[in-house]
């Protein structure tokens, strides 16, 4: 989420899922809404039953088309140039909150500047969107307010995921629909802890609470308190961290709850390096595609068998209490980690429970500071949450923004490629897709409902391609990729635009992640899983 | 702005607020009117005919409760000779028409029928004259999580409302007409072909047995935590019978989801029961894992990653973990292994 804390001083969703409901206008940007996140869908819908204006902007038509008064079906990878040209739109129509730019916002004439590449003729050609839909997107994004926005992985999952996410950030402080109720610039997180996995540290560059590890102030502050001294250097990403072990620069891998086998971007990169590993450590709730790779496999206790707290997506702390005893000898992963560190002779591991170790976190991230078990009790609380009488904060940036000077930032914006092109050998694109019954794989496939619900992966393609290579609805087919090939079920549909197929990944039987692009976003590291040049053959 | 409304309900003071139709009133109050196709949380249609009222005075008519709105000074009467005889003949034709083996159905003792016709009573002569020999519907167990059995449906219409207002999806339908009316996916083709979504929001709601889940267990208990799928973080409320999960429900009170789940909330936690879970350490021996003791397992893995200490070592942590897990992990990294090479999945 580097993009956002950039412009805005916060990567996390700016404003609280149920005020989507009471939005005039909803912007829905990369995002299978109904599939990925259901029940923020429903505010979607139940703010169009009161006569919101949806905008979908998808390269597939999914569900929420339904309720769209604009369908945006942009190719993929032109996030940016859809973006710009609705801005290009407004501002050529006098659309834009003045005051609020003024006063609020900095950087606006570099970014105005960067604007002249984006004509709508010019944008109409990359992005395959007629004008006259950007024309009205654009009018009813700024008019019919508050606008929210929403996004997930079709924004950042992409080589240039950082640059998406910031012209998500410009539309918004260019009409003021930011810092209000029922606005906002919404990320919504795919997995149920990924926001606080983000909060409490789990990245390479900052400690809990997004304190740099690069800065001594922060680095000091945490020596004292764990008494031990620190590296000073940032650590490697998820994707580096593989490409490290395959260069033997890792040696030992300690992994939770994890299987890249499935869910990392060319998977096939991924075995390997692991299988480099001299000594690799899996710790989870079943023997995973991953766990068989391992010398030790630990199992951990499942979110039933614990106590604790999850953040969501809108910063939300809620406490998860333990409903079973652990199955066997399986202990939860804050013990386990606890257990290694007092065998290494380390000092500050000998937390009585969940609620002593949120004690310790509120210490060290002011934004946590005032939430502790005793409050969560009576209810959960959005961060940030400064202090024991603090209620919590629905929404961000009511009176500043995050950022060093308080202001939100415009960023000017180029055209980049997407970071896969088609050629004669691989003529398509694909992209990666969600499924309402499946998240990711190792939990969801192990429910023998949802796998009759979302039986097998499949991939989409339009009739017309499909008619061209002779395909027919149902037939197995063959995708390859630079990277790899897989095979797996065709499933014609007009849903998918001419050129661009789609297929998920949550089935080891069809290990999508075989055939996708591990490419990085140069800033935010992302993988650019979301486009990558297939061929298809029949079999 | 809600005003307060003063009005009498079976000669009870009773305090409303404006905009309250008098059902509502009255079951806040404490005061049962026999209903079965209302529900707090849809519009309501006024089609069982079981919640008549009689209002008195200047307005003296018979009305449907569950449509009427309060007014201030308004006197109701919800039971008098000629409502026990309308309700009494509509209670018998939805029970003629009913399977009643209530000891083989899941809403035994907490279904909303046998409620109305305990309170209404029925004329066993009557019934037995409209009873038609055993002829019984189709089941639709489709759906892998659970069942319709139209032969205890009461067409209510309470699935069929909250599919369209709650869920915004339409998947089901009341299909034919008259005594062969059903509710049934589009083109009265089984649910699994409907555009369902499976949330089960709809079962909640049936006030009978005619949507069940399947293989339903009671709980002995029930805990309420967190949804362990998407980012949505829904309150869920987990029942627990012999240390094994058996249901989930939502948690009206919770902030994010207001007491809505969606098919993963409501019915993927079995995944927690599954045979498949780990349930002791193991250590790879000559290519084969081999079951330990966690003293073992803890050791050879500490005596390991004392070998590579500093950046030789990586941490990635899971992002569907507590925040409780996760910190202790990034301090075992950063703390005890001397590195910041610690990442979780976010990025996919
Ligand atoms: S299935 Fe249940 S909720 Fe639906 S109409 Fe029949 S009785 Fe009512
Ligand atoms: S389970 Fe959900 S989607 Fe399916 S019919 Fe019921 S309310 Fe509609
Ligand atoms: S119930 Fe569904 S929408 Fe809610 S957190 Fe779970 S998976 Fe997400």
């Amino acid at each position: 989420m580097a993009g956002l804390a950039t412009s805005l001083g916060s990567g996390a969703m700016t404003n609280t899922i149920t005020e989507l409901g009471d939005a005039s206008t909803i912007l829905a940007i990369g995002t299978n809404t109904t599939e990925a996140h259901p029940i923020a869908a429903l505010q979607v819908k139940d703010a169009v039953r009161k006569g919101a204006k949806l905008i979908v902007a998808n390269p597939k038509e999914i569900e929420l088309c339904r309720f769209a008064a604009v369908f945006l079906q942009h190719k993929p990878g032109t996030d940016v140039p859809l973006l710009m040209g609705m801005m290009r739109v407004i501002l050529e129509e006098g659309l834009e909150d003045k005051a609020f730019i003024a006063d609020r916002c900095e950087n606006f004439e570099s970014f105005e500047k960067s604007l002249e590449a984006f004509d709508l003729d010019t944008v109409e050609k990359l992005t395959g969107v007629a004008q006259d839909k950007i024309i009205k997107a654009a009018r009813i994004y700024a008019t019919q307010t508050p606008s929210s926005i929403i996004y997930c992985m079709g924004i950042t999952q992409h080589v240039h995921g950082t640059d998406n996410v910031l012209a998500v950030s410009n539309l918004a402080l260019l009409t003021g629909n930011i810092g209000k109720p029922s606005t906002g610039v919404n990320p919504l997180r795919g997995q149920n802890n990924v926001q606080g996995a983000c909060d409490i540290g789990c990245l390479p560059n900052v400690y809990p609470g997004y304190q740099q590890v690069t800065s001594p102030d922060a680095r000091s502050k945490f020596e004292s308190a764990w008494g031990v001294e620190l590296s000073d250097k940032a650590g490697l990403t998820h994707t580096e961290i593989f490409d490290a072990l395959l260069e033997g620069r890792i040696k030992s891998l300690y992994m939770v709850g994890e299987n890249p086998v499935l869910s990392e971007a060319n998977a096939s990169h991924a075995i390997e390096a692991m299988e480099k590993a001299d000594f690799m450590v899996v710790q989870d709730i079943f023997m995973t595609e991953t766990a068989e790779l391992a010398d030790v496999v630990l199992p951990g206790a499942a979110f039933a068998e614990k106590d604790g707290t999850f953040t969501n997506t809108e910063r939300r702390v809620q406490r998860v209490r333990k409903a079973l005893d652990p199955v066997g000898e399986a202990k939860p992963d804050w013990w386990i980690a606890c257990e290694l560190a007092k065998r290494l002779s380390a000092k500050g591991f000998d937390f009585s429970g969940p609620s002593e170790i949120m004690d310790e976190m509120g210490s060290l991230m002011p934004t946590y500071k005032g939430i502790s078990y005793s409050r969560l009790e009576k209810g959960s609380l959005q961060w940030p949450c400064p202090s024991e009488d603090h209620s919590g904060t629905p929404f961000l940036h009511a009176e500043k923004f995050g950022t060093e000077t308080g202001k939100g930032k415009f960023m000017p914006l180029e055209y980049k490629k997407p970071g896969e092109d088609t050629d004669k050998e691989y003529p398509l694109l694909l992209t990666t897709d969600r499924s309402l019954f499946h998240f990711h794989s190792t939990m969801t496939r192990r429910v023998y409902g949802l796998n009759v619900l979302g039986k097998e992966e499949l991939l989409n393609i339009h009739p017309e391609d499909a008619e061209k290579l002779g395909i027919a609805d149902e037939q197995m087919v063959k995708v390859a990729s630079r990277r790899g090939e897989v095979e797996v079920k065709a499933k014609v549909t007009k849903k998918c635009i001419v050129g661009t197929v789609s297929m998920g990944f949550h089935f080891a039987e069809t290990p999508t992640n075989l055939l996708t692009c591990c490419e990085l976003d140069p800033v935010a590291k992302t993988p650019g899983t979301k486009v990558c040049a297939v061929r298809i053959e029949t079999i | 702005m809600t005003e307060k409304i003063e009005l009498k309900i079976n000669g009870l003071s009773v305090t409303a607020d404006s905009g309250m139709t008098i059902l509502d009133a009255a079951l806040r109050k404490g005061i049962y009117i026999p209903h079965l196709c209302h529900h707090r949380q849809l519009e309501p249609i006024g089609a069982c005919r079981l919640c008549l009222v009689e209002i008195q005075g200047e307005w003296k008519k018979t009305v449907i409760s569950c449509k009427t709105l309060v007014k201030e000074g308004m006197v109701v009467l919800t039971e008098t000779p000629e409502i026990q005889k309308i309700r009494q003949i509509n209670v018998e034709l939805i029970v003629a028409d009913h399977d009643t083996d209530c000891l083989n159905c899941f809403q035994n003792t907490k279904c909303a029928l046998q409620r109305v016709a305990d309170h209404v009573g029925m004329d066993k002569k009557r019934l037995d004259r409209l009873k038609k020999p055993d002829k019984l519907l189709p089941i639709d167990d489709s759906n892998p999580f659970f069942t319709f059995n139209p032969n205890r449906c009461v067409l209510c219409g309470i699935c069929v409302r909250t599919c369209d207002e709650i869920q915004n999806i339409q998947a089901i339908d009341f299909v034919h007409r008259g005594l062969g009316t059903k509710v049934a996916g589009f083109g009265d083709r089984p649910r699994l072909e409907s555009n369902c979504e499976s949330c089960g929001e709809c079962i909640v709601r049936c006030p009978v047995g005619a949507l069940t889940e399947k293989d339903a267990v009671r709980p002995t208990h029930q805990v309420k935590t967190i949804c362990a799928f998407c980012g949505c973080g829904c309150g869920v409320v987990l029942g627990v019978r012999d240390n094994k999960l058996v249901s989930a429900r939502g948690d009206l009170g919770n902030k994010a989801s207001k007491g809505r789940l969606c098919v993963k909330g409501r019915f993927g936690y079995k995944f927690v029961n599954h045979p498949d879970r780990l349930t002791s350490p193991m250590v790879k021996k000559d290519g084969n894992f081999v079951e330990v003791g966690w003293d073992e397992a803890l050791d050879l893995v500490a005596d390991n990653f004392a070998k590579n200490k500093g950046d030789k070592f990586a941490g990635i942590s899971s992002a569907k973990a507590t925040n409780e897990d996760n910190y202790v992990f990034q301090k075992f990294t950063r703390a005890v292994m001397g590195t910041n090479n610690i990442d979780h999945c976010a990025r996919l």
